[in-house]
């Protein structure tokens, strides 16, 4: 009866165990990608590099990182455009 | 009987390494098997101290690889136990002192006279480490319900891997179940399924591990200790017996018993 309480309530979502279940996952992918954040930055960087020369980004909007779906690590990278870049042909 | 050769890590220091290698090895011996403890945290021993035998060193594992002394002088005899021994490390040398080859060839002189040789290796991922995995068979990770010890749990399972040890196995240690009932600790599900090993046993928390090795009377000796009869079901493990697995719904089973039995009183 209280399991059913607490799960009405939202509790079972706050619980500090949930809250050390997210953060161990997300700890996990990294150090078992042994991406560190140094190079998840420079990743980035060179990301902007490259497609700047193709579209106008946000770059201060720019977000990458690494998800975990199930079973299948993803990097998801997430990038406003602010418009095309004129493609000047040689 | 084929013997067996299992190194007890961990990573994260102060989880029950020490604990789990006393309380083990007297537990097989108490099943009349033959079993050596070997302590490799050169340099800060204490597997000499949770068992009481401190007081009986005279030769160690740096004297036995470098030939100082022979294997059979630097064994002490539980004189408690038929057949369990202990192979103190160096409390003056450093990890260096031992290397992976060295170990490897102490390992397999071991296995001429004993059943079960357990390996207490050091925190850590160095040296230490390096040395206790090096001759043996198996791993046995202990790892506490904390984000910090399941993390480098999760670590070690790979530098094991990477080394060629696949079949690691996870015993969680100091598991409260109260707070595992109230959300405020992972569970055992939790953490298999993040570390995805095959679970070996659970030990749950218990004050009298803090007065067994205060006494230097590992757990398992004393017939009321909760942890010593967790452990001791792992050691029946150990020898292949199957022994189910205790969890916090057993415990919520018993709890009702208990208060059904009060009642009827």
């Amino acid at each position: 009866m209280f399991d059913i309480l607490t799960r009405i309530f939202g509790r079972e979502n706050n619980s500090s165990k949930n809250i050390a279940k997210e953060r161990l996952r997300l700890v996990l992918i990294h150090d078992r990608a042994t991406i560190t954040p140094e190079v998840m930055m420079m990743l980035k960087e060179d990301l902007i590099k490259v497609i700047r020369e193709y579209l106008v980004i946000d770059e201060e909007a720019l977000s990458v990182s690494l998800e975990d779906d199930t079973d299948e690590i993803a990097l998801v990278a997430n990038i406003p455009i602010k418009g095309l870049r004129r493609l000047v042909n040689a | 009987m084929k013997s067996t050769v299992l190194v007890i890590t961990s990573g994260k220091g102060g989880v029950g390494k020490t604990t789990t290698t006393a309380n083990l090895g007297t537990a097989l011996a108490m099943m009349d098997k033959r079993v050596v403890m070997v302590d490799t945290d050169i340099g800060l021993r204490n597997l000499d101290v949770v068992l009481g035998l401190e007081n009986r060193i005279v030769f160690d594992i740096v004297d036995v690889v470098n030939g100082n002394c022979k294997l059979r002088q630097a064994l002490i005899k539980d004189k408690r136990f038929e057949g369990l021994f202990l192979l103190p490390a160096a409390q003056t040398k450093d990890k260096s002192a031992v290397t992976p080859h060295q170990m490897k060839n102490l390992t397999n002189e071991l296995r001429k006279e004993f059943d079960f040789i357990l390996v207490d290796c050091p925190a850590g991922i160095e040296q230490g480490f390096r040395n206790a995995i090096a001759g043996a068979d198996n791993a046995i990770v202990v790892a506490t319900p904390e984000i910090s010890s399941v993390r480098d749990a999760d670590r070690i399972v790979g530098l094991l891997e990477a080394s060629g040890l696949f079949k690691s196995r996870l015993i969680i240690n100091r598991l409260r179940n109260k707070m595992v009932k109230n959300g405020d600790m992972m569970d055992v599900d939790d953490i298999i399924d993040i570390l995805s090993i095959d679970l070996l046993g659970v030990v749950p928390e218990d004050e009298s591990i803090v007065i067994s090795t205060n006494r230097g009377e590992p757990a398992v000796m004393e017939s009321a200790s909760r942890a010593g009869a967790a452990y001791k079901r792992i050691a029946r493990r150990l020898t292949g017996e199957g022994v189910p697995m205790y969890s916090v719904e057993d415990e919520k089973f018993l709890d009702k018993f208990w208060k059904l039995l009060k009642i009827a009183r």
